[in-house]
């Protein structure tokens, strides 16, 4: 099951000339580029890890697209990673613009549970079936 | 061209794509604004319409390998290594040889940690921040320090010749250094100087060139010196120059700082009368004599001006 979250989320994913035009993009606004990635695809989990810092000062996306490249080689295939970009001007950092750049070969998806509470009230939720497994060995 | 029956082949304008260039006023305020540097204007002309020539091949589907384009400067202190530096970042630009017109200047501190593991992401954020532009390391030779063989510098340049090498397209490095230190810098890492394509010497200036220096200095300030001063200050200048520590255009800057602040005590003192726009434009001969410099042989000069 193709996860979809953030920007672009229904289009196919970026090729590498796109990502680089979307954060020459927040760079020209000058937003700071941030760049995470995670094995647990649920997606009420906000904190993802981040892949050293974010990158304010940058001019050119030159410097994030070598990131995003380490990134890769580490995670690529095993995990989701995204792309945000932060606006500094209201006072604190704020998300701009958040896309998914990579994600595992294979998503298996997520399994909806019940909970049978008091009074046969049922309780839903959904668990990724990816997180049965320790965090990285997930994928 | 021969008159032949062939339809010609696609003509070029070089003058046109000059002109579309936008290169040719940069050039022009090079040759305006900075005096003197005769073989730095000539090296900076000839990678300009390398680049240029690159371009019309590119064009033309002709194949043009991105040509490798740092730099390291060499020369004494003041004579202009760091303000060509930074017209590079503007000339490579509008050649459309780097993506953004901005120049990183940085020195040992920024490159290089204080404890195991600080050097190379340091070292690693500076290139980020310098890529699509220009990354200028002043003093480079303080990055290699043979004394002390636990230092880190050591680790700043092996990843700098690693981005020199693997990312040309992105970034142009620039050293810059006195040239004794430099060479030996060189000597130490042949790795550098294989990778850097132009070393460009900048040699020092003349009296002449320092005095023009100076006028467009003052200009700059909308300052001027009065004849008096002129004919001062072109001994001054024959008088620092013998001196140790000259620092070419630097000292020349530094002499005219001193010369202001005692210009202003000057008009503060005389602050009875009325004082007019020429006045507070105008340097004396006073000024440039009160200098220490001079202190020898022009001790009597400010006596007999005030008689």
């Amino acid at each position: 099951m193709r996860i979809t979250q953030g920007t672009f989320s229904f289009l196919p994913d970026l090729t590498d000339d796109q990502i680089k035009a979307q954060v020459a993009y927040c760079q020209g606004n000058g937003w700071a580029v941030n760049i995470e990635f995670t094995d647990d695809p649920h997606p009420r989990n906000t904190y993802w890890d981040m892949w050293g810092n974010p990158m304010f000062d940058l001019k050119d996306p030159a410097g994030v697209m070598y990131e995003l490249a380490e990134c890769r080689k580490v995670h690529g295939g095993r995990a989701y990673i995204r792309v945000s970009a932060f606006d500094a001007s209201p006072g604190w950092e704020s998300l701009r613009l958040s896309f998914i750049t990579d994600r595992p070969k294979e998503e298996p998806g997520f399994t909806l549970e019940r909970q049978e509470g008091d009074g046969r009230r049922i309780n839903y939720t959904t668990r990724a079936y990816a997180a049965d497994k320790p965090a990285g060995e997930r994928y | 061209m021969p008159d032949t029956a062939a339809p010609p082949p696609p003509s070029i304008d070089l003058q046109a794509a000059f002109e579309a260039s936008g290169v040719g006023p940069v050039l022009e305020g090079l040759d305006r604004e900075l005096v003197g540097l005769r073989p730095v204007k000539r090296r900076i002309r000839e990678v300009a319409a390398l680049l240029l020539v690159d371009k019309l091949r590119r064009d033309l589907g002709l194949s043009a390998e991105q040509p490798t384009l740092h730099m390291s400067f060499t020369g004494n202190p003041g004579t202009g290594k760091t303000t060509v530096a930074a017209r590079m970042a503007d000339i490579l630009h509008r050649l459309g040889y780097i993506r953004s017109n901005h120049l990183v200047s940085v020195t040992r501190d920024d490159l290089v940690g204080q404890y195991i593991g600080h050097t190379a992401p340091k070292t690693k954020e500076i290139l980020k921040k310098a890529m699509g532009g220009v990354l200028f390391i002043d003093e480079a030779y303080y990055l290699y320090r043979p004394e002390n063989e636990r230092d880190y510098g050591q680790e700043a340049i092996e990843i700098l010749l690693q981005v020199m090498e693997n990312r040309r397209g992105d970034l142009v490095v620039v050293l810059a250094g006195y040239a004794d230190r430099m060479e030996r810098f060189f000597g130490s890492n042949p790795g550098f100087r294989s990778r850097i394509a132009h070393h460009i010497d900048f040699p020092d200036y003349d009296a002449g060139e320092l005095m023009r220096i100076a006028e467009l200095m003052l200009a700059r300030q909308s300052y001027r010196l009065s004849p008096g001063a002129r004919g001062a200050f072109e001994r001054y200048l024959e008088a620092r120059m013998t001196q140790p520590h000259f620092a070419n255009a630097r000292s020349v800057r530094n002499a005219l700082d001193r010369a202001r602040l005692r210009q202003a005590v000057r008009l503060f003192e005389n602050r009875g009368r009325a004082i007019t726009a020429e006045d507070l434009m105008t340097i004396e001969a006073d000024e440039i004599l009160a200098s220490r410099v001079l202190g020898a042989d022009a001790a009597p000069a400010p006596r007999e001006a005030a008689a």
